[in-house]
């Protein structure tokens, strides 16, 4: 378990949405995919997504989640309607130049791991 | 010898803080203005002894504050005063030869947690309120106080009822024999954009209806899978009808075309008939269908090639339902 805070230092990743207290939200799980079905049925509460799409239906999936952040990588950028979508749902979108399978494992060494 | 005991110092904490009623707050907020008498029956200090003890008498009073003709207070005159006179038969006596010149005030805008430590430090009955110009603005009993507290708690309870009413309550207050709120969204084929807004709005309202975070989330998924598939799949778009009960939510949505050729197949994980287009989006993985009957309680799939498909769902608001995917009992 860690928080946002910790995961942005570490991973070097450049914040999309409005600022917040980061290192007051907790993420305890992580799940990666493009499928957006695989995440609504693999990614849990408050967890963080890590993934290369960048079209405004990932804001529509984490709302629905309940998902904390999501992890854009390979510096794919969502439009600006996107970042105004996940402004309104509180979803914060991170970006990162690296791909997921780097992104994954940085978690994974920060303590985010699966099952 | 142990010297090294800390001085006890008085630390709230979070728990404790999360104790302090209600009272005790209300002590600290509410003003002496706000529960004090403000226009206390007054004594002028000439007056004979005889008439006030007529005046008590009459008014049902045990105490007066006592005030000169240009409106300064003097003293106050309690029924101990008139008692010491009544054992000296001295009634022919002059208020000011009784009366208590040391006086005990308040000022009007003070919290009444002020007036309380002065009334637990003296032992007084009544207190004078003044202004701050220290002219007599009232007088305060501990009856006062307790009538401000109650009003104030009645004002609470009222506000709370208010805020609690909220839409959770619409099936308890409505009687019928079967009592639902429907709602209807049209989902536009193509429209991406506005995917997964009918989902979302859903799962808000059942939150506002008093639906558990679980049901929402069930909901929200599977409503989000079938609002997609309208979306995907369709040839002009389609509808999601939502019907909430306080025991079941039934969900259908249903389109006009172009049907699904293979049910069974269409069920299978991992199946999709997505456009290359679509998959580069993340959608087609196949897990839709899959996806709702793992999140709803019963489903049901219609669909007739060139007409359209009926997607039917429901999920049960209590536990005691097995989970019977694919099978809902009676179309009503």
């Amino acid at each position: 378990m860690t928080d946002i805070a910790k995961i942005i230092k570490e991973l070097d990743l450049r914040l999309l949405t409005s600022e917040k207290d980061f290192s007051d939200i907790q993420v305890t799980s992580g799940y990666t995919s493009d499928l957006l079905s695989c995440v609504m049925a693999g990614a849990q509460n408050h967890g963080i997504w890590v993934t290369l799409q960048a079209h405004n239906n990932i804001i529509a999936v984490a709302a629905l989640l309940d998902l904390s952040a999501i992890i854009i990588t390979e510096d794919s950028i969502p439009d600006p309607a996107t970042i105004i979508k996940a402004n309104e749902e509180e979803i914060s979108l991170l970006s990162s130049k690296h791909n997921s399978y780097w992104v994954v494992g940085k978690l994974w060494e920060l303590g985010i791991k699966a099952e | 010898m142990d010297t090294s005991t800390p001085p006890k110092t008085r630390i709230v904490t979070d728990q404790e803080a999360e104790d302090i009623s209600r009272v005790e707050e209300l002590a600290y907020e509410l003003k002496i203005n706000e529960v004090m008498t403000a226009t206390p029956i007054t004594l002028a200090p000439e007056l004979r002894m005889r008439e006030v003890l007529e005046i008590f008498r009459k008014k049902r009073i045990s105490g007066a504050p006592v005030i000169t003709g240009d409106g300064n207070l003097v003293g106050i005159l309690s029924m101990e005063d008139l008692i010491r006179c009544l054992i000296d038969t001295d009634l022919d006596a002059s208020i000011s030869k009784y009366m208590t010149t040391k006086l005990i005030t308040v000022a009007n805008t003070d919290p009444i947690i002020e007036a309380l430590k002065k009334f637990v430090g003296t032992n007084f009955g009544r207190l004078l309120v003044v202004d701050k110009n220290q002219k007599l603005a009232g007088i305060i009993t501990k009856g006062d106080i307790n009538r401000g507290i109650l009003k104030a708690l009645e004002h609470d309870y009222q506000t709370e009822e208010i805020k609690k009413y909220r839409a959770s309550h619409l099936f308890e207050d409505i009687e019928s024999d079967r009592t639902s709120l429907i709602l209807r969204y049209k989902i536009k084929q193509g429209d991406f954009n506005r995917g997964g807004q009918a989902s979302s709005n859903i799962k808000r309202a059942l939150i506002r209806l008093g639906a558990s975070k679980q049901i929402a989330r069930r909901c929200g998924i599977a409503i989000y899978e079938a609002e997609m598939n309208l979306i995907i799949h369709t040839t002009e778009g389609g509808v999601l009808r939502v019907e909430i009960e306080s025991n079941q939510i039934t969900i259908d949505a249903y389109d006009y075309g172009p049907g699904i050729k293979d049910v069974q197949l269409a069920l299978k994980p991992g199946y999709s008939t997505a456009s290359e287009a679509i998959r580069e989006m993340g959608f087609g993985a196949g897990m839709g269908l899959a996806n709702i009957s793992r999140c709803v309680d019963q489903m049901k799939i219609e669909s007739v090639l060139g007409k359209g498909t009926r997607l039917k769902m429901r999920l049960f608001l209590e536990n005691d339902h097995p989970n019977n995917a694919l099978t809902i009992d009676s179309e009503e």
